[in-house]
């Protein structure tokens, strides 16, 4: 099959970017990452620089892909990674644009490439249980409810790719953000950082310079992990609460 | 070059806590006047870094991907072995030793693994401490399942999604120190060499992969954790920007390299479709619990549609050789009969390089709901490459490479040959031998992070002064900057015509056809001439556009390539010197009249170092004799 590609080319993050068109040849089989190998070898052996892009597992799960196709991050298929969407999904003759996910907090790098580490440093700021190594009880010590392991694994599915902040018309991370919350918020060994932890992370979040949720629904649909928006619900009430009921720590010196 | 294992006295079951006991320990003042590198940010990179800091040690951790997150050992899919003994089916730290000393052909240190196996246990209690939502049953407790080479359930899981589970709570413990400030993160760097100050690691240099800056990191001690070499065969299922750069950059720098013929090919991938093919993808080996591996009797079915071949056509292959581990015979055994029966003419799909793996019984048995939930996004990701839905069809699988045990040689403290360089997790050689069980990497990765390095690293820098630390303007740094800086420029000016990418896929074919699931004496001597000669053309026709100035993913590739292409040889001639079959290295000439790997125990019972001689020489071989003294060297069976 023959393709029309408009693709988004931009050296780096201070000068402009355009889309460029390029033909691409294709199979059925081929992933649409294949599909780009192909067109970036023919650009390589004539001595012209490929198209940047990120990738790494091409197995759905390192989150490293980050394509709007068509307009839709990810592209046509609903919960499939741009890496595992194959070209089946495509029509002989079709005209595919592909850009990179648009938005501030993630500035362009190059092409297709844009840097996310505002994502990181929202985990940093306090998307994790504090659990330093060697401190653990036995891990049976706390028996946990099946379906609040399910539901806390259904929101640590997360592959931290940022296609729903590609997808909200508001660049908005409540997806991502709640996710985190929500997995930890579920776990008895959660509880104790719960309310600061959606404190702080709703801090960082708004300090990236992400958007605000205004409840379209584009993430979760965009969302190649099928993360639901309920996660987001869950972190007002927490974000919520912990605003209420926050107090100064208290903090003295040891006496000896 | 002197091999010494360093491995504690006393009986097996106390070496390491008496290592423990008196091992030397900074104090927590004079810690933080430490600086340590960890090169790396999978399961090993990411818990050390993070235990490292919670230590107090000043750390700075590096990789080549956007964020620590994306590290390979994400895509881990089955799960991580513990000797908990949770479901009472007689499981113990011995049972583990042994079935992990057994599966790797004995080929692996004693004592290495002992600890390892001891170590599990605390590895999950860590995690769940941390977060990981492991599976669970209706009473709150953990969930098991049997894998690969044991028969005892000793499998901890999170869906088919374990690796990711587990690294996004070390991940999440890693993040927790860089915002504390203990960590300090350095995302899309690329180590490129490794800095030695008389003869001990002191640093690393790297490129800035955005900016294309060349960068220098001083420290006490350099780590490790970079993972394993299987992209060298090009098509693996290992993630396409997994490299050896920075192990071989090490090599080149006096580390010694173990065992490289030693990598695994995994019996359960999705078939290659053409010659397109950038990756494979592993079906986690847990799925042989509940499917069953079979092909047509005869030659003459193998197109026919499987539902039409009837059970008394069919065979099970796999049950019928191994009946006491049928479907869960190990790897590497499992591999190779796939290859037989295809090799045989019944190999199933278009290529004839297949083979069924079916679920009909189990969703007759169990129903096709308890199999979704087991395995669903597996299924799922299964049907998204094939097109075929795998609750109505047979799973059509083939082996492909999925891990290496070779490494770099490290000591029990896992220290390489070089002072101060520590390697950990896969990158290293150590716990494996000849073959990894199932459900171990992610174990090995962990163990290796939380709870060994902490300890050995300390017994290290006791005898480190911190003032000694040279600076960023030593003459070796300087030298280490412009290597990395001549050899940039030299891939950039040969302008040649063909890309790093075909050079690539010519290297795999080449490893694949002769060092893969099998090898003998005459392809592995034409290997490493083919390789010789690639290598040549590489270097003078290699296309690389752009600057070294900026964002440059075909300047990364080939300088990736360029280390593969020379591993590979060492490769070559590592499975030429082994003159034995032993777990993942089969060689034809060494096997039983039934066709199993017959190992030469009065020959080969060693570690075989290489280390490299200078750009024009052949490296020296070094031996490391292994001792057993608390299992029998058997022949192994799962008869």
């Amino acid at each position: 099959m023959k393709l029309k590609l408009k693709v988004w080319r931009q050296p780096d993050a201070q000068t402009p970017g355009r889309l460029v068109d390029y033909l691409a040849e294709a199979k059925p089989d081929m992933s649409f990452l294949e599909m780009l190998d192909v067109v970036n070898e023919g650009l390589i052996v004539k001595g012209d620089e490929p198209i940047a892009f990120d990738h790494d597992c091409r197995e759905g799960i390192c989150g490293s892909c980050s394509m709007v196709i068509n307009g839709r991050p990810h592209g046509p298929r609903d919960r499939t990674t741009t890496c595992q969407l194959h070209m089946r999904s495509f029509e002989d003759g079709d005209t595919v644009v592909i850009e990179p996910w648009r938005s501030s907090a993630f500035p362009i790098q190059k092409d297709l490439v844009c840097n996310r580490s505002s994502f990181d440093r929202i985990i940093a700021s306090g998307g994790f249980i504090s659990a330093p190594t060697g401190s653990a009880p036995d891990a049976n010590a706390i028996p946990i409810r099946k379906s609040d392991a399910d539901r806390a694994f259904d929101a640590s599915a997360c592959i931290g790719c940022g296609a729903c902040v590609a997808a909200c018309p508001n660049a908005s991370a409540m997806l991502f953000v709640s996710a985190k919350i929500s997995h930890l918020g579920k776990l008895p060994q959660g509880q104790p950082e719960r309310y600061t932890r959606a404190l702080s992370m709703v801090e960082q979040m708004d300090a990236e310079g992400f958007g605000s949720c205004t409840n379209h629904g584009e993430c979760e649909a965009a969302c190649p992990k099928g993360i639901s928006v309920e996660n987001i619900a869950q972190m007002n009430r927490d974000f919520l609460k912990a605003s209420v009921s926050k107090r100064p720590e208290v903090a003295a010196g040891g006496a000896g | 070059m002197k091999l010494d294992p360093k491995i504690p006295s006393g009986p097996l079951t106390e070496k390491w806590n008496h290592y423990r006991e008196h091992v030397k320990l900074v104090s927590p003042g004079n810690k933080r006047k430490y600086k340590v590198l960890v090169v790396g940010s999978g399961l090993a990179g990411a818990s050390a870094a993070a235990s490292m800091g919670e230590l107090g040690y000043q750390v700075e951790c590096f990789c080549y991907q956007d964020s620590p997150r994306r590290a390979h050992s994400i895509a881990a899919q089955g799960g991580i072995n513990a000797a908990k003994n949770y479901h009472n089916d007689g499981d113990s730290a011995f049972r583990l030793f042994y079935d992990t000393i057994k599966g790797g052909d004995f080929r692996s240190r004693e004592a290495n693994v002992y600890r390892l196996a001891e170590t599990s246990v605390r590895i999950i209690d860590q995690c769940v401490a941390q977060g990981v939502p492991f599976a669970r049953e209706y009473g709150g407790l953990l969930d098991n399942r049997s894998f690969g080479g044991a028969q005892v359930s000793r499998t901890f899981y999170a869906r088919g999604q374990t690796g990711q589970q587990l690294l996004i709570g070390a991940y999440q413990a890693l993040e927790r120190q860089i915002g504390l400030g203990t960590v300090k993160m350095f995302a899309r760097h690329e180590m490129l060499e490794l800095i030695v100050v008389d003869g001990v690691a002191k640093g690393i240099v790297v490129r800035d992969m955005v900016s294309g800056k060349i960068e220098s990191h001083m420290a006490d001690a350099v780590c490790l954790a970079s993972g394993g070499y299987g992209n060298v065969f090009y098509l693996s299922t290992n993630a396409k920007g997994c490299n050896t750069t920075a192990n071989w950059r090490a090599y080149k720098k006096g580390a010694a390299f173990a065992n490289p013929c030693y990598t695994q090919i995994h019996p359960t991938c999705i078939p290659v479709s053409g010659d397109h093919q950038s990756k494979l993808t592993l079906m986690s080996e847990s799925l042989r619990n509940d499917g069953r591996v079979w092909v047509p009797k005869r030659k003459e079915d193998r197109l026919k549609h499987p539902s039409s071949i009837s059970e008394a056509d069919r065979d099970y292959f796999l049950e019928r050789k191994y009946p006491s581990y049928g479907n869960l015979a190990p790897r590497d055994i499992s591999s190779r009969s796939a290859k037989e029966v295809c090799d045989e003419g019944r190999g199933v799909g278009p290529t004839g390089l297949g083979v069924y793996l079916d679920f009909a019984d189990s969703i007759k048995r169990l129903g096709k709901q308890k199999i979704q939930e087991k395995y669903g996004n597996l299924f799922e990701m299964y049907e998204r490459i094939t097109d075929e839905n795998p609750y109505e069809v047979p799973m059509r699988i083939y082996p492909a490479v999925h891990y290496t045990m070779g490494g770099l040689w490290v000591d029990y403290e896992l220290m390489s040959t070089v002072p101060g360089l520590f390697v950990l997790g896969e990158a290293n050689f150590s716990d494996h031998g000849a073959n990894r069980l199932g459900a171990s990497a992610l174990m090995q990765g962990l163990a290796d992070g939380y709870f060994v390095l902490p300890y050995t690293i300390g017994n290290y820098l006791a005898n480190v002064k911190p003032s000694d630390r040279p600076s960023a303007d030593h003459v070796e740094v300087k030298k280490a900057e412009q290597n990395v800086q001549s050899r940039i420029e030299k891939l950039l000016s040969i302008k040649g015509k063909t890309s790093p990418a075909h050079f690539h896929r010519e290297l795999g074919k080449i490893i694949w056809d002769y060092c893969g699931m099998a090898r003998n004496k005459e392809g592995l001597e034409k290997a490493i001439s083919l390789v010789q000669d690639l290598k040549k053309r590489f270097w003078s026709d290699v296309s690389v556009p752009g600057s070294g100035q900026s964002l440059n993913q075909a300047l990364e590739h080939a300088g990736r390539v360029a280390d593969f292409i020379e591993l590979g040889e060492l490769m070559c001639r590592d499975a030429l010197q082994r003159s034995e079959s032993c777990g993942g290295h089969f060689r034809e000439e060494w096997q039983t009249p039934d066709g199993e790997a017959k190992r030469d125990d009065q020959q080969f019972c060693h570690v075989a170092a290489w280390e490299y001689q200078g750009e024009s020489q052949e490296p020296l071989r070094h031996e490391e004799p292994l001792h057993f003294e608390n299992v029998e060297l058997a022949t192994r069976s799962y008869k």
